[in-house]
């Protein structure tokens, strides 16, 4: 194994030639060639909708090629199964933690292969010390006899990594593994990645965190349209010019677009569409107010645990309400209640969408239409032409790429699911839409469409509140940015004052930014 | 640099844990304690309560039902149901009833094999096949019956059992205790022990826990699924074998509405019934505690059975209750 370290040029350890596949007449992959070597860390980059995904699941027998072949240690190699994947030594980390949470952690990294004495019976003493020497080796310490649902997320993903390496593997394919990790653990990640590199276990990486991505990557593959697009090495390029190679644009083109897709901002004007007064609830918001007028974004700023999502979930009715009162176009809301927010014309995009939006086995369709199905009913009967002209406006409007509206929603990439959900909720003709992280999880291309869209859904006289956690796309993205902290308003800024200066100085409550503290600083606490 | 443990959402704090583990306790041993209590109260409030007569003659009356819960509680423990249960029961007790000809062995294995079979064939289906346990289990709930029917010709025949080693296994005993209650204990102790050191079961609690990580884990998921629809046919077979050399005849219409009291005693012993967790001490305490129910309403005497229907009821519903209470302050 050093052997192989010290020379240039490991022997490749997984190998793609020519791998396609093909769905329903969709190339997904097409000719695609891959190499990893052992201790190596790839950067699998590429939009959503550029395969992948389709690769990854390819490499771990989750799929087979139509054409090409996998070549492991230089062999010949297919996998029928995951399974065989893993007995092969490809182990893969999903971004969701793919353990049994109900069981504990000792159980969880030897499940399928517990040490048994000699009657047979499983060995609990000797399987609980096995997983607390294989967790220190890591320099992770946790009670090994823990459900692991008591365990925080960043944990459990340590745990996942943990049992996959355990398992004798000599790949491990991870697959934005930090999306739900703190910054503290992302950091204790890494360092797990430092030592199993050097044990020669090559890692295949796969994010839309450019940060992370050149922090611990030394090669990159870039796919797009399910071509590989470029093949090298990280330091090779700039992240503009990684950019560039994903969207397969130029990179001045990249580089004059600013880091966002929004245009110009502008304050709305007249009577504001929505007067929010006073909102409270007990230890998560209180007393906060805000007034949106017609055809203007207001982003909602703040730090985790602010309230800024609580607010959100107020206004759209999701979340009861200790006190206050929300009025749309002078009217009253009933508080605690989505059916009369919705009819009264506020709407929310939940931050969560696998979770608290689309219905994955139904088509895009169906999603489209869902929320406004009492609407296009009569005598619960629904009208199918209603539903397609519908279904067909806002397809062409939003940009939503699909083989037709019958697709299965789950099929589609990320950006184009959150394209889904924002088309259902066009289609109650809403006054204010409630945009919780719009552009989370999506990728670079899909992320400037989505914020080119809210762009003009507000040109069109649409009140938006939007939430992000990225500050840049809150300051450009917003006309004015009212700011929480700790569960009420902390400042409103406006006009001249919506800077990432500003709103930084003003996430952690004060007047003006500190000058001991960098940007950098301040953004990782968030 | 060392990484302490954090629990999921902020600092951990002593309470915090300390209201985790008696919500975990209450869900595992909470059948038991209530069972503790009515058994107290009971003898206060009856004097024909404690007596040993008394209380053997509970133990009989869950023996068979008590069988019956420890095969179930393994499906429900994979999230899944088996409602074929009783109609089972009923054909193992015919099937025992017919086979007594060929003396105690016939008793026993003919009703083992055929009712081994069904539970092959039903887990093949949902296993293998992916279909609902649901459906299937319907399908061998209605189907089983007819068969016990068309074997007793429309249910006019009662076979009674002649051979006295037979109506042995079911009136004789050791130490007081009758065969059937005796088995019914050996039967949770050999379950018990697969259940906590066995290696199968842990593949059983990952099923129920998530069935997708445990695909992914590369786990024998179709063959545990498999293999618990066959351990609740054997186990509703032999329940239903001993239930007729005890009453020395296969009684057509026995078990009826059985697998419901079945799926009642594993979920009032603290088995989610989503699968994932649970145990079967905690499924005996279940059984025993819709018995006890029915003797201190027996007890009473002016009261009807459908009073301890009720009674059982409201009991089931309270634990779904307290359950669901529970899994939530646990999640915290």
């Amino acid at each position: 194994m050093t052997d192989q370290l010290s020379t240039a040029a490991p022997a490749p350890v997984l190998e793609a030639r020519g791998v396609g596949k093909t769905f329903t007449g969709v190339a997904a992959l097409q000719g695609v060639d891959f190499t990893l070597r052992a201790g190596e860390s790839l950067a699998l980059m590429g939009e959503n909708g550029a395969g992948k995904s389709t690769l990854i699941k390819v490499l771990t027998g989750v799929y087979q090629p139509d054409e090409g072949q996998i070549f492991l240690h230089g062999e010949p190699a297919s996998f029928a199964k995951p399974v065989d994947a893993q007995h092969a030594g490809i182990s893969t980390i999903y971004q969701e933690v793919n353990l049994v949470p109900l069981m504990t952690v000792a159980q969880n990294i030897f499940l399928g292969r517990e040490p048994r004495n000699r009657f047979g019976l499983i060995d609990f003493r000797k399987m609980q010390e096995d997983a607390r020497a294989l967790l220190a080796t890591y320099d992770i310490h946790v009670d090994v006899r823990r459900p692991l649902r008591s365990l925080a997320l960043g944990m459990q993903q340590m745990v996942a990594l943990a049992r996959a390496v355990s398992i004798d593997a000599r790949v491990v394919i991870m697959d934005e593994p930090t999306s739900s990790l703190e910054a503290r653990e992302v950091e204790t990640l890494f360092r797990v990645i430092g030592m199993l590199r050097s044990q020669g276990i090559a890692i295949v990486y796969v994010s839309h965190r450019m940060d992370e991505i050149f922090a611990i990557c030394e090669t990159v593959t870039v796919l797009r349209d399910g071509k590989v697009v470029h093949n090298g090495r990280l330091t090779d390029l700039s992240r503009v010019e990684l950019v560039a190679l994903m969207l397969g644009r130029s990179v001045e083109k990249v580089k004059r677009g600013g880091v966002t897709a929004f245009g110009e901002v502008k304050e709305g004007e007249g009577e504001p569409v929505l007067t929010a007064r006073d909102l409270s609830r007990k230890h998560q918001i209180s007393g906060i107010g805000l007034d949106i007028r017609p055809g203007e974004v207001v982003g909602l700023g703040g730090l985790l645990g602010s309230g800024r999502s609580e607010t959100l979930k107020a206004m759209a009715g999701v979340m009861q309400l200790d006190e206050g009162s929300l009025t749309v176009d002078g009217k009253r809301v009933r508080s605690g209640s989505v059916a009369a927010a919705i009819k009264a014309g506020v709407v929310m995009l939940p931050e969560d969408r696998k979770a608290e939006g689309i219905v994955p086995n139904l088509s895009i369709r169906d999603n489209i239409v869902l929320a406004a199905l009492p609407r296009l009913s009569r005598a619960g009967f629904t009208s199918r032409a209603k539903q397609d002209a519908i279904v067909d406006v806002f397809m062409k409007r939003l940009r939503i790429k699909a083989a037709s509206p019958n697709q299965v929603v789950s099929e589609l990439s990320g950006g184009n699911q959150q394209k889904v959900m924002i088309a259902r909720w066009l289609a109650m003709n809403p006054k204010v839409l409630l945009l919780d992280e719009p552009t989370r999880g999506i990728d670079v291309g899909a992320k400037a469409e989505v914020q080119a869209l809210i762009n003009e859904l507000a040109d069109e006289g649409l009140a938006i509140v939007l939430v992000s956690s990225e500050l840049e796309e809150v300051v450009e993205g917003s006309a004015r940015v009212v700011v929480l902290r700790d569960g009420s308003v902390e400042r409103e800024l406006r006009g001249s004052e919506v800077t990432e200066q500003h709103l930084m100085a003003a996430l952690v409550g004060e007047n003006h930014a500190p000058a001991d503290e960098s940007p950098a600083e301040i953004k990782e606490r968030l | 640099m060392s990484l302490a443990l954090e629990p999921s959402v902020g600092p951990a704090t002593t309470k915090q844990v300390t209201r985790e583990r008696i919500a975990g306790n209450v869900q595992r041993y909470g059948a038991a304690i209530v069972l503790g209590l009515l058994l107290v109260v009971g003898s206060f409030a009856f004097p024909t309560f404690p007596t040993v007569s008394n209380f053997t003659n509970i133990a009989t009356q869950s023996s068979f039902l008590l069988i019956v819960a420890v095969g179930m509680t393994f499906v429900i423990l994979t999230g899944g149901i088996d409602l074929s249960v009783g109609s089972v029961y009923a054909l193992g007790g015919i099937l025992a009833a017919y086979g007594s000809t060929w003396g105690i062995a016939g008793a026993v294995l003919l009703p083992l094999l055929v009712c081994g079979t069904v539970g092959i064939l039903q887990g093949l289906l949902i296993a293998y096949g992916g279909m609902a346990p649901f459906i299937v289990t319907l399908a061998g709930l209605l189907g089983i019956r007819g068969l016990v029917f068309a074997l007793t010709n429309e249910g006019a025949n009662t076979p009674l059992i002649k051979d006295a080693s037979v109506t042995a296994l079911g009136q004789g005993g050791l130490l007081g205790l009758r065969w059937p209650v005796v088995i019914a204990v050996v039967v949770v102790v050999i379950g018990s022990v697969l259940l906590a050191r066995g290696r199968g079961s842990q593949t059983v609690l990952a099923v129920g826990g998530s069935e997708s990580a445990a695909v992914l884990m590369g786990l024998p998921v179709a063959r545990v699924k498999f293999s618990v629809y066959v351990v609740s046919g054997l186990c509703a077979g032999l329940a239903g074998a001993l239930n007729a050399a005890y009453s020395s005849s296969g009684v057509p219409t026995v078990g009826v509405g059985l697998e419901l009291s079945a799926i009642a005693a594993v979920v009032i012993g603290g088995t989610l019934l989503t699968g994932g967790r649970g145990n079967l001490i905690g499924t005996t305490a279940g059984v025993l505690l819709l018995t006890v129910i029915q003797n201190l309403i027996n007890q009473v005497g002016s009261l009807t059975s459908s009073v301890q229907a009720v009674v059982s009821g409201i009991f089931l519903a309270v634990v779904v209750i307290i359950q669901t209470v529970l899994s939530r302050t646990q999640r915290l």
